[in-house]
């Protein structure tokens, strides 16, 4: 795992060193910036649904279902994130003390 | 505030840098946490702040991993998630001019919260001290934060037990929901997520991920029109 930690970080740190070190107008074409944020919304959404329904290789309905639907909840009540995400914990331990999930 | 904005624009830069370092870097507690809940030790939760450096794709890193999913598929998610940082520091460059170890530094605090409160700034010179009060700051906290939610999460225990999971999940919707005010971003997320959950219990864990992201460059490139592409760019990247 050390190994891809530290490749996964050097990469990560190369893309930022990047527009720094080519000439400013090479990256500049609106596509590629508009394909670049399409990538990030879409990694982001998939990520959503399989940290909220993949159990393994299955799908499954359990206490991350509601955790994310009372996160939605307070992410339109402009709740910050760090409440967002403390909401998240709480209703899912809450469940799996009741029982459910 | 808005006296102090005009009468001393740099100062209010780097006061406006710090306090959103202060309230972005918390979110490194829960970083931390959910990092050793999947299973990374301490020191590699700290190396993916100190190194790494970038929320979004920190947590996908660990996302994967939590999943069961491979180094490779992980690391992989990670690189597509920071590509806005090079459109981010593309931007930058003309205006901060590094030179040296300053650019390493420049490059390394190139995040999302520096780019914003840089772009929030009027003045030049408020607009490189607001850079690097937010990149400075978010970088210190951050990787406290993270360091204390790790210790934390490995005393914890069954991370199930305290919700964790359910945190992971919460912590992505928060990540997405911004992106998503435009027609088109939302046009984009429910098609990278049917092919996550499509994929699923077809492909090994990680896999589903990457599979979404180019299903989501696919939509978007070939879905572009210039006309709306400005408007939807800054709510995206």
């Amino acid at each position: 795992m050390w190994f891809w930690v530290i490749a996964a970080s050097v990469a990560c740190l190369a893309q930022k060193l990047l527009g720094y070190l080519v000439p400013s107008k090479a990256l500049e074409n609106p596509r590629v910036a508009y394909a670049a944020g399409g990538v990030t919304v879409g990694l982001l959404a998939a990520l959503s649904v399989t940290q909220t329904f993949a159990d393994g290789s299955t799908l499954v309905l359990d206490a991350r279902l509601a955790a994310v639907a009372v996160a939605a909840v307070a992410l339109w009540l402009r709740a910050p994130f760090i409440v967002v995400v403390v909401l998240g914990a709480l209703t899912a331990a809450l469940l799996r003390l009741a029982g459910w999930g | 505030m808005s006296d102090t904005t005009t009468r001393h624009p740099t100062r209010a830069a780097v006061r406006q840098g710090i306090w959103v370092g202060l309230a972005t870097g918390a979110y490194g507690i829960s970083f931390g946490a959910l990092s050793v809940a999947a299973g990374l030790s301490v020191w590699q939760t700290c190396a993916l702040s100190l190194l790494m450096f970038t929320g979004g794709s920190q947590f996908a890193f660990i996302g994967v991993i939590g999943a069961g999913g491979g180094g490779l598929a992980a690391a992989a998610t990670a690189f597509l998630l920071g590509v806005r940082n090079s459109l981010y520091s593309l931007q930058m460059s003309p205006m901060l001019r590094l030179r040296g170890w300053r650019r390493l530094a420049g490059a390394q605090v190139t995040i999302d919260e520096s780019i914003a409160v840089s772009m929030a700034q009027h003045e030049p010179t408020a607009r490189r001290a607001g850079f690097w009060a937010a990149g400075i700051g978010v970088y210190v906290f951050w990787n406290l934060a993270t360091l204390g939610g790790a210790l934390l999460g490995n005393v914890l225990g069954d991370p199930k037990q305290w919700g964790l999971d359910g945190a992971a999940a919460a912590a992505f919707i928060a990540l997405l929901w911004p992106r998503l005010r435009e027609r088109q971003a939302q046009v984009i997320g429910v098609a990278a997520a049917v092919v996550a959950a499509v994929a699923v219990p077809l492909a090994p864990a990680g896999i589903p991920i990457l599979a979404a992201g180019a299903a989501a460059a696919a939509v978007a490139w070939w879905g572009y029109r210039p006309a709306s592409a400005d408007a939807t760019a800054k709510g995206m990247v």
